[in-house]
C-alpha cells in the first residue's frame, strides 16, 4: 500500500498510479473480450488438433453424431444460461428432462398434441412454483431446485410405478418425427437458441435479467420487475427442460426413467465454460453454444480414443480434460482476478 | 415501541422469524424426534438409535468439511467421489493393517482436496466447476483402482473401526462427534477459523487486509477432502465391502442439504457447526421415519423434498441478498 491518506481513490487491487489504472481498464476490456470468446478459442483449438490427428474425426458421420445424438440435452444449457445470468441456479433440470420424456411418451399414446402439451405444462407449472419460492419467499435457488431434483425423481417414479412401467411411443405416431434423423433435432435446437439469443439481447426482459444478475438491489430500486423476471426465468428453464425431455423421448421412442442423472451439472459446466459468470450479471447465448459444442467434441474424442479401456477410464479422462479446459479458459480471462 | 413494554408482544413477526432462523433446525429436530417416537415406540430402542448413529456418521463427517467450504462461499461437489476413492484403496492396503489403509486413504483425500483448492485459490476457477471436474474424474479413478468391481474386506481391524461400539455408542459416531467438536473449535477459537469466515464474507477486503486467502482456501478444501476420505474408510469398515461405483453417490447433495438446513448460508461468511450436526441428524431422521413406515421410495423423495423446503424456509437468513 503506497497510497497516502490524501488519495480518496476507490479501492482497486494494484492501482498505484493513474497511468496504471488506465492500462488496467484497457487490459480489462481485452480480457472481457477473451473471456466472452474463450470457449470458442479453445473449441477451435481442440477441433483443429482433433482434425489433424484423427482421420475419423472430421468425417460427416462423426460430425452428425456429435450434433444429432445429444442435441436436445443442450436445451438444458439454454435455460440454465438465463437462470445463471440472474445469479441463480437450476439443479432440477436433469430430473425434469427424464420426467418430460416419460410424460411425452405417455401422452403420445393419446395423440401428438398431448405428447407436446403435457410435458410443457408440467415443466411450466413446476418452474413457476420454483420461481415463486425463489422470488417471493426469497429462498436460495440452490435449495429450491435441489428439492426439485429430488421431488421430480419421486414424481417420475410415482408416474411409472417405481420405474416398472415404461411408456412406448406408438410406432405410427407423428410425434416420433420430431426427434428423427440428424437435422430435425439440430434445427429445432438451433431455432430455440436463436430465439433465446434474441430474447436476451433484444428485449426489455433480457436487459432486466442482466441488470438483476449484476445488482439485484439496484435493479429493484430502478423499478425493474425483478420478482416477475425471476419467476419467468425458472418457468423458462423448467419448460425447456421438460420439452427437451419430451423431444428426447420422441427420438428414443420411449420415456426412460433413469435418464438425466447429472445432466444439470453438465449444463452448468457448459454455461460456465461458455463464459457466463455463476455470480450472474454477465453471459451470452453464443458462449453457451461454444461451451456445449466444446463438451460434445471432448466427449466424442474421449469416446473415440479411450472407450476401449472401459467406462471408468473414460470418466477419469473426461474429468481431467474438463479440468484442463476450465483452467485454460479461466487463465485466458483475467477479469475475474479483478473481481 | 409497545413491544418493549409488554413481554408477550415482544414476539412480533420479525423477532419470531429471527428466533426461527436461529433455533428452527433444533426445534424441527425435536419435533421430528417426538413424532417418530409417537408413531412407533420402538424407535427409542437402543438397537434402532445405534443404527441411526451408524448411518449418520459418514454424512456428518462430509457435512462438516462442506460447512467449512461453504463458509468461504465455495462448494465441494467432489466429496462423494473422494469417498469412493478412499474406499477403493482400502482393500489394497488392508493387509498392512488399519492404519496403513487409513493413512493412504486420507492422503488421497487431502490430495483431491488440494487439487480442487488450488484450482479455486490460484486459478480462480469457480468452485462448483472445479469440483465438478474432480467429481467426474475421481470417481472414474476410484473404479479403475478397484478394477470395476466391489471387493469384500475381511481384515478384522477395519471391520472394528466401522462396527465396534464404545460405551454403547458406535465408534463411528464417536469419531464423527470428535470431528464435529474439533471443527467447532477450529471455527470459533482459532485465527484460521476467523480468517475463513472473513474470506467468505468479503474476499476482496480479506485480500486487501493481508489475510492469507489462498492458503486458507486450499486448507479448507484439503480438510473437506480428508473428512470425506475418513467417511469413505468408515463406510467400507461398516459395510465390509469397497464398492466405488456406488459408495458416496449423491453424498455431496446430502452434505450440502445438511449444512444449509443447519443454517449456514450458501453465500458464505458464517459457519454453524452445531447447526450442521442438527441438520445431518434431521435428514437422517426423516429418511428413517419414512422408510420404517414403509412409505414407497417415490413418495419418500417427495416428502423429503417438501420437508427440506420448509425447514430451509424456516431457518434461512432473511433480508440479505
Amino acid at each position: 500500500m503506497t497510497s497516502t491518506a490524501l488519495q480518496p481513490a476507490p479501492i482497486s487491487p494494484g492501482a498505484a498510479s493513474d497511468g496504471q489504472a488506465a492500462r488496467i481498464s484497457v487490459r480489462e476490456r481485452i480480457a472481457s473480450q477473451v473471456q466472452r470468446h474463450g470457449a470458442l478459442a479453445v473449441l477451435v483449438l481442440v477441433v483443429a488438433i482433433a482434425s489433424a490427428t484423427s482421420s475419423t474425426f472430421p468425417t460427416w458421420n462423426n460430425i452428425s453424431s456429435i450434433l444429432g445424438s445429444n442435441a436436445f440435452v443442450w436445451l438444458l444449457a439454454l435455460g440454465m444460461t438465463f437462470v445463471i445470468i440472474t445469479g441463480g441456479i437450476d439443479l432440477s433440470v436433469g430430473s425434469m428432462f427424464a420426467l418430460g420424456g416419460v410424460l411425452g411418451a405417455y401422452g403420445s399414446r393419446h395423440g401428438t398434441w398431448l405428447a407436446i402439451v403435457l410435458p410443457l405444462a408440467v415443466g411450466a407449472a413446476w418452474g413457476t412454483v420454483q420461481g415463486l419460492l425463489i422470488a417471493y419467499a426469497r429462498m436460495a435457488p440452490f435449495i429450491v431446485t435441489l428439492v426439485g431434483l429430488l421431488g421430480l425423481r419421486g414424481l417420475l417414479q410415482a408416474v411409472t410405478s417405481e420405474g416398472a412401467t415404461t411408456y412406448l411411443v406408438p410406432a405410427h405416431s407423428w410425434f416420433r418425427n420430431l426427434g428423427a434423423g440428424t437435422w430435425t433435432p439440430v434445427l429445432i435446437v438451433a431455432a430455440l437458441f436463436a430465439l433465446g439469443a434474441l430474447l436476451l439481447t433484444r428485449t426489455r426482459f433480457g436487459a432486466t435479467l442482466t441488470a438483476l444478475g449484476g445488482n439485484e438491489h439496484a435493479a429493484r430500486l430502478m423499478g425493474l420487475p425483478v420478482a416477475r423476471a425471476k419467476v419467468l426465468v425458472y418457468l423458462l428453464s423448467g419448460t425447456l427442460a421438460a420439452g427437451a425431455g419430451a423431444l428426447g423421448g420422441a427420438r428414443l421412442g420411449s420415456g426412460v426413467t433413469t435418464i438425466g442423472v447429472g445432466y444439470e451439472l453438465t449444463a452448468i459446466a457448459a454455461v460456465v465454460i461458455g463464459g457466463t459468470l455463476l455470480t450472474g450479471g454477465a453471459g451470452s447465448i453464443g458462449g453457451t453454444v461454444s461451451g456445449v459444442l466444446l463438451l460434445a467434441v471432448i466427449h466424442n474424442l474421449i469416446d473415440h480414443y479411450f472407450s476401449q479401456y472401459g467406462s471408468a477410464f473414460t470418466d477419469t479422462v473426461n474429468g481431467g480434460f474438463l479440468a484442463v479446459v476450465v483452467l485454460l479458459q479461466t487463465l485466458l480471462s483475467r477479469t475475474q482476478q479483478l473481481e | 415501541m409497545t413491544s418493549l413494554t409488554w413481554p408477550g408482544a415482544a414476539l412480533d413477526r420479525g423477532r419470531l422469524l429471527r428466533l426461527l432462523q436461529e433455533y428452527g433446525v433444533y426445534a424441527a429436530l425435536v419435533i421430528l424426534f417426538v413424532v417418530a417416537v409417537g408413531l412407533d415406540g420402538s424407535f427409542l430402542s437402543t438397537g434402532n438409535i445405534r443404527v441411526q448413529l451408524y448411518q449418520v456418521a459418514p454424512t456428518l463427517l462430509v457435512a462438516l468439511g462442506m460447512s467449512l467450504v461453504i463458509g468461504t462461499e465455495g462448494i465441494d461437489l467432489s466429496v462423494g467421489a473422494t469417498i469412493a476413492l478412499a474406499a477403493s484403496v482400502v482393500p489394497l492396503y488392508a493387509g498392512y493393517g488399519l492404519f496403513a489403509a487409513l493413512a493412504v486413504a486420507l492422503v488421497l483425500g487431502a490430495a483431491t482436496g488440494a487439487v480442487g483448492g488450488a484450482m479455486v485459490a490460484f486459478a480462480r476457477v469457480q468452485p462448483i466447476v472445479a469440483t465438478l471436474s474432480l467429481m467426474i474424474g475421481v470417481r472414474g479413478l476410484a473404479e479403475i483402482v478397484n478394477g470395476n468391481s466391489a471387493k469384500p474386506i475381511t481384515q478384522s481391524g477395519l471391520l472394528g473401526l466401522g462396527s465396534h461400539t464404545l460405551g454403547g455408542v458406535p465408534e463411528m459416531a464417536w469419531i464423527a462427534g470428535v470431528c464435529a467438536l474439533l471443527t467447532g473449535l477450529l471455527v470459533r477459537r482459532t485465527t484460521f477459523g476467523r480468517q475463513l469466515v472473513a474470506i467468505g464474507d468479503n474476499r476482496q477486503a480479506s485480500r486487501l487486509s493481508g489475510l492469507p486467502v489462498r492458503r486458507v482456501l486450499i486448507t479448507v478444501y484439503v480438510l473437506s477432502g480428508v473428512l470425506a476420505a475418513l467417511a469413505g474408510v468408515l463406510i467400507v469398515g461398516h459395510g465390509a465391502e469397497a464398492d466405488p461405483a456406488n459408495q458416496g453417490l449423491n453424498m455431496e447433495l446430502d452434505a450440502i442439504t445438511a449444512v444449509v438446513v443447519g443454517g449456514t448460508p450458501l453465500s458464505g461468511g458464517r459457519v454453524r457447526v452445531l447447526g450442521t450436526v442438527a441438520g445431518a441428524l434431521f435428514m437422517q431422521l426423516i429418511t428413517a421415519v419414512l422408510t420404517q413406515h414403509n412409505v414407497h421410495t417415490s413418495y419418500t423423495q417427495i416428502v423429503e423434498a417438501a420437508i427440506i423446503c420448509f425447514a430451509v424456509y424456516a431457518s434461512q437468513e432473511r433480508g440479505t441478498r
